[in-house]
């Protein structure tokens, strides 16, 4: 059965794009040096796993220039305050795998996580209980990301102007609740924002790092394992072909957007456990970190390649930037953006030489 | 029916829609009146305050009809307006026509060289247009904060204050220069072939290159002007409010210059364009946030209705509903037809 899928999955790529078959790379090192030689450039010059791995070497790489140059880098509670930091926008960035997989895009998380604090704390304030709060916000955005989906699918309008006017939505939606901001003191709230899951010595995470790893766990098994993780990738090689092999191509394309929606909602939920607050300005910004991070991570903008757990790593190579930026202190915070910038167009370019070098 | 089908239909029966809101709920909307030599009134306000989105708006037409789109001139805007503003502050007498002149002509400069930066991006190594202007807009607010070093550049010049709120021939000087530059984009691209070659382009690049057009400096040539309206926009806003924040000069302008494209019936998937629309479009864009002002809405909620205009022009602009309108029409006038023969 799997190896069925796999048959069309790579014939769906095929027909994108003739030149590209190859088997599925598992280039095991036939023999010898020149064989491992060999074996490891076609890893690397491999656009499925070429970006990723170079994502993974800049963040060792990151790393030991952080432990050689500042005490305190080597402590393994830095690695765990990454993923409290990030928790958000790795939720974010796995929404946006599954949308640029199928070579879509969605501008509009950063504004829909910000209108998902901005509902969680009025509705907070007014007394609601968290039990319903919560289900009842990634009803919301799940559903604003399923009406983008159908605009999408159905009115054939460009991923990128149909998100756009969502994230105009979402955001004007949240100077309607409310333009100052409101903090959340819900015990509930409050506890799970302050409590830290010990793991022995002097270590610990949050739940939101929790929240974030099963998100990124269900993800994977998703996109590895079922049908519909497979018809995301299909669309990304080519939509057409994916509608000629019978693949539920409209379903999908506008389940990618649910997903986005769902996850940004999720997103923002774990924001207001890190913020313990709503403000309608948050966030502004944040769509582009989560694309720079998708990118980084090694997801092809034009879909059909990439990992989730490539885009984990983004994530983390942004958070990193940020933290070598902290504790160097001389470098001041605005050069985070531009390291992001210079990071995603090494990337991008990287991605434009795999890719040509095989068309 | 005729009328109906003209592209340009549906963005003036919203603009004279919305002045007719204005209208009704602020009866004096139309009254112009001359002060000390200058045009006063809400029509020239809703000129003045939309001209940077003009400025912008008529850059972004080209690009888009190149099939292309530029997230960056927020971006460039904030570059272009720490750059006058730095200079301005470092020189000696910031009242100085001179210095005022150095500063504008740096800045313009500057963005110029963005503008290169991003077609090299785009037209040389072949990068998405969406992704490619994407790292200018992630950086440029970095590159701006840097200029500035992290501050707000207050500034007091009376010849660069000139730029944004002075007036020329009685209009106010900002609606004059996206006016000139305007009809200056029009005149060159419509008297010439340059305006057929970008919408060749759009329509596919490597068969106009085929062609003979040079498909690849006419991408960066686009770039670079759209760089250069953006530039000017900048210091147009810098200087209305005389300060450079990096943060927040020219945030969310791109979105308002491409909706402005897109209301005026430009299509995004490039080959054609109307600069007229564009017109149209960022203006029907400043009288709604005006009329949202006048009805007496909280002027926060703006957002939302650019969001509801966004969606109710892709809506009728989409394939699928001219194919209902067109099928709609086909029927009714086929059964029209049938009761003339059954008559």
């Amino acid at each position: 059965m799997t190896a069925t899928r796999q048959d069309k999955q790579a014939t769906a790529r095929a027909a994108a794009k003739p030149t590209t078959v190859r088997p599925p790379a598992r280039q095991r090192p036939s023999n010898g040096a020149t064989g491992l030689l060999t074996a490891v450039r076609n890893l690397f010059t491999n656009p499925k796993y070429g970006p990723v791995l170079v994502t993974a070497i800049l963040l060792v790489l990151m790393f030991v220039i952080g432990a050689s140059r500042y005490r305190g880098f080597t402590n393994p509670q830095i690695v765990f305050n990454l993923f409290i930091d990030n928790a958000y926008l790795i939720v974010l960035a796995v929404g946006m795998t599954f949308v640029i997989l199928t070579g879509g895009i969605d501008l509009s998380v950063g504004a829909v996580l910000a209108m998902s604090t901005m509902i969680t704390a009025k509705l907070l304030e007014a007394g609601w209980s968290p039990g319903v709060i919560i289900p009842l916000i990634l009803v919301i955005t799940s559903t604003l990301g399923l009406l983008v989906g159908l605009m999408i699918h159905l009115f054939k309008i460009q991923p990128f102007i149909a998100t756009l006017a969502a994230m105009f939505l979402a955001r004007g939606l949240c100077y309607v609740i409310s333009n100052t901001t409101i903090t959340i003191t819900d015990p509930f709230f409050v506890d799970l924002a302050n409590t830290r899951i010990p793991l022995g010595g002097r270590l610990s995470i949050t739940w939101s790092v929790v929240v974030a790893v099963i998100v990124v766990i269900a993800a994977v098994l998703v996109l590895q394992f079922t049908r519909l993780g497979r018809t995301v990738y299909a669309i990304g090689g080519s939509e057409q072909s994916g509608n000629l092999m019978g693949l539920p191509v409209a379903r999908t394309k506008v389940l990618v957007y649910v997903i986005s929606g769902f996850c940004s909602g999720l997103a923002g939920i774990l924001f207001t456990f890190y913020t313990l607050s709503g403000y309608a300005l948050t966030a502004i910004g944040t769509e582009l970190d989560a694309i720079a991070a998708v990118v980084i991570g090694g997801t092809l903008l034009t879909g059909g390649y990439g990992y989730v757990l490539g885009s984990v790593l983004g994530v983390l190579v942004l958070g990193t930037i940020q933290t070598l930026i902290t504790f160097d202190g001389n470098l001041t915070s605005w050069w985070t953006r531009i390291f992001i910038g210079a990071l995603l167009l090494v990337f991008i370019i990287l991605q434009k030489v795999l890719t040509s070098r095989r068309t | 029916m005729n009328l109906l089908a003209n592209r340009l239909f549906w963005p003036i029966a919203m603009l004279v829609a919305l002045l007719l809101v204005n209208l009704i709920a602020f009866p004096g909307f139309f009254a112009l009146q001359v002060r000390d030599g200058h045009l006063f009134g809400s029509l020239i306000d809703i000129l003045r305050n939309g001209s940077p989105t003009m400025i912008i708006a008529v850059g972004m037409t080209l690009v888009i009809a190149t099939r292309g789109i530029d997230l960056s001139v927020g971006a460039v805007c904030a570059i272009s307006g720490a750059v006058a503003c730095s200079i301005i502050l470092g020189a000696p007498d910031p009242d100085n026509v001179g210095t005022v002149v150095v500063a504008v002509v740096v800045a313009v400069l500057v963005s110029l060289v963005l503008g290169v930066w991003n077609g090299f991006l785009i037209a040389v190594l072949g990068i998405q247009p969406i992704i490619g202007t994407l790292i200018l807009m992630t950086a440029g607010r970095g590159v701006a904060m840097l200029i500035t070093e992290g501050q707000i550049l207050t500034i007091r010049s009376d010849p660069f204050k000139w730029l944004g709120s002075g007036f020329f021939l009685g209009l106010p000087v900002s609606v004059v220069i996206a006016a000139v530059i305007l009809v200056l984009a029009a005149v060159i691209t419509r008297r010439t072939a340059l305006g057929l070659f970008i919408e060749s382009v759009g329509i596919n690049p490597e068969a106009s290159r085929l062609a003979g057009v040079r498909s690849k400096s006419l991408l960066i040539g686009v770039y670079v002007f759209t760089a250069f309206c953006a530039a000017i926009a900048g210091l147009i806003m810098t200087s209305n409010q005389t300060s450079a924040d990096a943060n927040n000069t020219g945030l969310f302008i791109e979105l308002d210059a491409i909706l402005a494209v897109v209301i005026g019936g430009t299509s995004l998937a490039g080959g054609r364009y109307s600069l007229f629309g564009t017109l149209i479009g960022a203006l029907v864009i400043q009288t709604l946030v005006t009329t949202v002002y006048t009805v007496g809405i909280s002027p926060i909620a703006t957002m939302v209705f650019k969001a509801a205009v966004v969606t109710a022009v892709c809506l009728l602009q989409s394939p699928r509903t001219s194919q209902a309108i067109a099928n709609w029409r086909r029927r009714s006038s086929r059964s029209t037809k049938q009761e003339v023969v059954a008559s």
